[in-house]
């Protein structure tokens, strides 16, 4: 696979959210990375746009890239950040790396007035025979690391997500299933996502009362 | 990389009488005289202007050489020049000795044309705002109506923080490096030790000892004291640990023992040579009374008049202005919405840091610059 294949894929998840974010939003980008997502989105949604990221070479890079981009570490907290002050509040990719995603996520939903999130999906087919055949922890394409050294601290399914809204007032607008970085929406991953998608990705709300 | 070349000093004299300046505490100043230094050509329609604002004991020499044979660069040599962070080739970079300083502008030092002898503590208090308000009168000298930037470190941050404040209008960016909105109480403190070294100088006089001997080791002392705090415990540790300096064992006496202490005597001595006593005490005053949330109510609010873009530049290891408060800076910008980006820069250099850590520093301000 060339090079730009690989990137293309890697990216094809950039596209999905591109594609959820409206025109001319403004957009908070959690765990920003290089800031190419947040580039892409200024690019072809017009975007405005800040980036936060904890890396300071990922940093470096959003501002050679011309963005706005803050270092700090999400699980300080939004404190500093004002109720609605964002249209969408984005964290993708990063949701199990944080110490807290609950706090995350509500906070999320706080300063945004939407907030979208992509995980892998720990209850893909793939992951549980994994376990169930080897008995070992699961090292698949979307979660690279052995237990030991992985980033990921906080696993969890797109079962697990759907409980956590539901039991936490958060509306669910818009899902995503990912195979291959790809969308995927025939009717057996419609019937089971938890089983047949790598990766989610959510649009959720405040449920309105 | 290359240089600036072969610099000169210029002097702008203004606020003659009865025009002189009213400073922040109510006092008038004048004439006063800006020591400065330029650096690349002023575009067409002098837009590309960048004013670099130095640090306590900083002068308007901020890059180049002053003659073939000068051994030492200007102070920020590193990151002013073709190429550099602050490219000469784009931008037209100035620098200048700030009022109250001792390296060509009008200080304590200076004739007071009311007596015709050095002002001494007859020199009024000046403040960071006074200083940029001097900056400003430079500046329109220079015929420059807006900067594209204002940048500086630790006491040049302020400056540049301050630019923001108080001329929105003139300024299109600011870039404060190991800065701060206010000093911490700590901060303070090691200011009022340097202080109090110099005002217990037999030699100090209640100021007026020019034309006789200078306290030359309470400055020593202050410069000391500084230093400490400019380094990191890191820092220290790997550049000089518990090494002996040219000894193989203790002395068991009061003769120096440790390279630290070699290192700190060392600084003392030679920043007495280039600097004066008063000075230390009017500027290190200033940095105290900086206080953004003091005088605008919260720096949220003091923010809200700002129209610059933003680049806080911050250190892991600076104790002396901690990232923290490069923080509240950012924090407080972005409660306002302003356009800002925010990088800690891990570094064993603790505050000094911004005067050598190169590389980054490079990387974040040539691509900010690049976008504003």
């Amino acid at each position: 696979m060339s090079p730009e294949n690989k990137r293309a894929i890697q990216h094809a998840d950039y596209e999905q959210i591109v594609r959820l974010v409206p025109e001319g939003s403004k957009v908070l980008d959690l765990g920003c990375g290089d800031g190419r997502l947040l580039r892409m989105l200024m690019e072809s949604k017009n975007v405005r746009g800040r980036g936060v990221d904890i890396d300071e070479e990922n940093v470096v890079e959003c501002i050679r890239k011309g963005l706005s981009v803050f270092q700090g570490d999400l699980d300080e907290g939004l404190a500093d950040y004002q109720e609605g002050s964002y249209d969408y509040v984005i964290l993708n990719r990063t949701l199990q790396v944080v110490y807290r995603p609950d706090y995350v996520i509500k906070e999320m939903l706080r300063v945004g007035r939407k907030a979208i999130v992509s995980f892998p999906n720990f209850g893909h087919w793939r992951v549980r025979l994994d376990l169930m055949l080897t008995g070992l922890m699961p090292v698949t394409r979307m979660l690279p690391f052995e237990w030991y050294n992985t980033p990921n601290i906080h696993l969890l399914t797109i079962k697990d997500f759907k409980r956590f809204c539901m039991l936490n007032g958060i509306d669910i607008l818009d899902e995503v299933s990912l195979v291959h970085s790809r969308r995927v929406s025939g009717r057996r991953h419609k019937l089971f996502p938890n089983l047949l998608a790598e990766e989610g990705i959510f649009v959720i709300a405040p449920r309105k009362i | 990389m290359d240089s600036v070349g072969i610099v000169e000093t210029r002097y702008f004299r203004f606020a003659e009488t009865p025009d002189e300046i009213v400073l922040e505490s109510g006092k008038r100043l004048g004439p006063v005289t800006v020591a400065y230094e330029t650096y690349g050509e002023l575009d067409g329609d002098r837009s590309n202007a960048v004013l670099i604002a130095h640090a306590l004991s900083g002068d308007a020499h901020a890059a180049g050489r002053h003659h073939p044979e000068d051994g030492h660069p200007g102070w920020w040599d590193n990151m002013i020049g073709p190429g550099k962070a602050f490219d000469t080739d784009r931008y037209f970079v100035v620098c200048s000795n700030f009022v109250g300083g001792c390296k060509g502008s009008t200080g304590p030092g200076s004739i007071n044309p009311a007596t015709g002898r050095p002002y001494g503590l007859d020199f009024p208090m000046i403040t960071v705002s006074d200083m940029v308000k001097v900056q400003k009168a430079l500046i329109d000298h220079l015929g420059i109506e807006r900067l594209l930037s204002v940048a500086g470190g630790s006491l040049g941050g302020m400056q540049a923080l301050e630019w923001s404040l108080a001329y929105p209008e003139s300024v299109g960016s600011v870039i404060p490096i190991a800065s701060t909105s206010r000093l911490s109480a700590r901060a303070i403190a090691f200011n009022e030790v340097g202080r109090n070294a110099i005002t217990s100088d037999p030699n100090w006089k209640g100021g007026d000892y020019y034309g006789g001997s200078a306290p030359a080791r309470g400055l020593a002392v202050a410069r000391m004291v500084g230093h400490i705090t400019y380094l990191s415990d890191e820092g220290m540790g790997m550049k000089f640990g518990r090494r002996l300096q040219d000894k193989e064992a203790y002395g068991y006496d009061f003769s120096t023992d440790f390279a630290v202490e070699s290192y700190l005597k060392y600084q003392g001595d030679k920043f007495v040579e280039r600097f004066d006593a008063n000075s230390y005490l009017y500027i290190t005053k200033a940095m105290d009374y900086f206080d953004i949330e003091g005088r605008y109510g919260s720096l949220v609010g003091a923010f809200s008049r700002i129209r610059a873009k933003f680049l806080v530049v911050s250190f892991s290891t600076d104790w002396l202005f901690p990232s923290y408060q490069s923080k509240e800076i950012v924090k407080a910008l972005m409660a306002n919405d302003r356009d800002v980006s925010y990088c800690e820069i891990r570094s064993l250099y603790g505050h000094d840091a911004f005067l050598l850590e190169t590389e980054q520093q490079t990387k974040l301000i040539s691509s900010f610059l690049n976008n504003v």
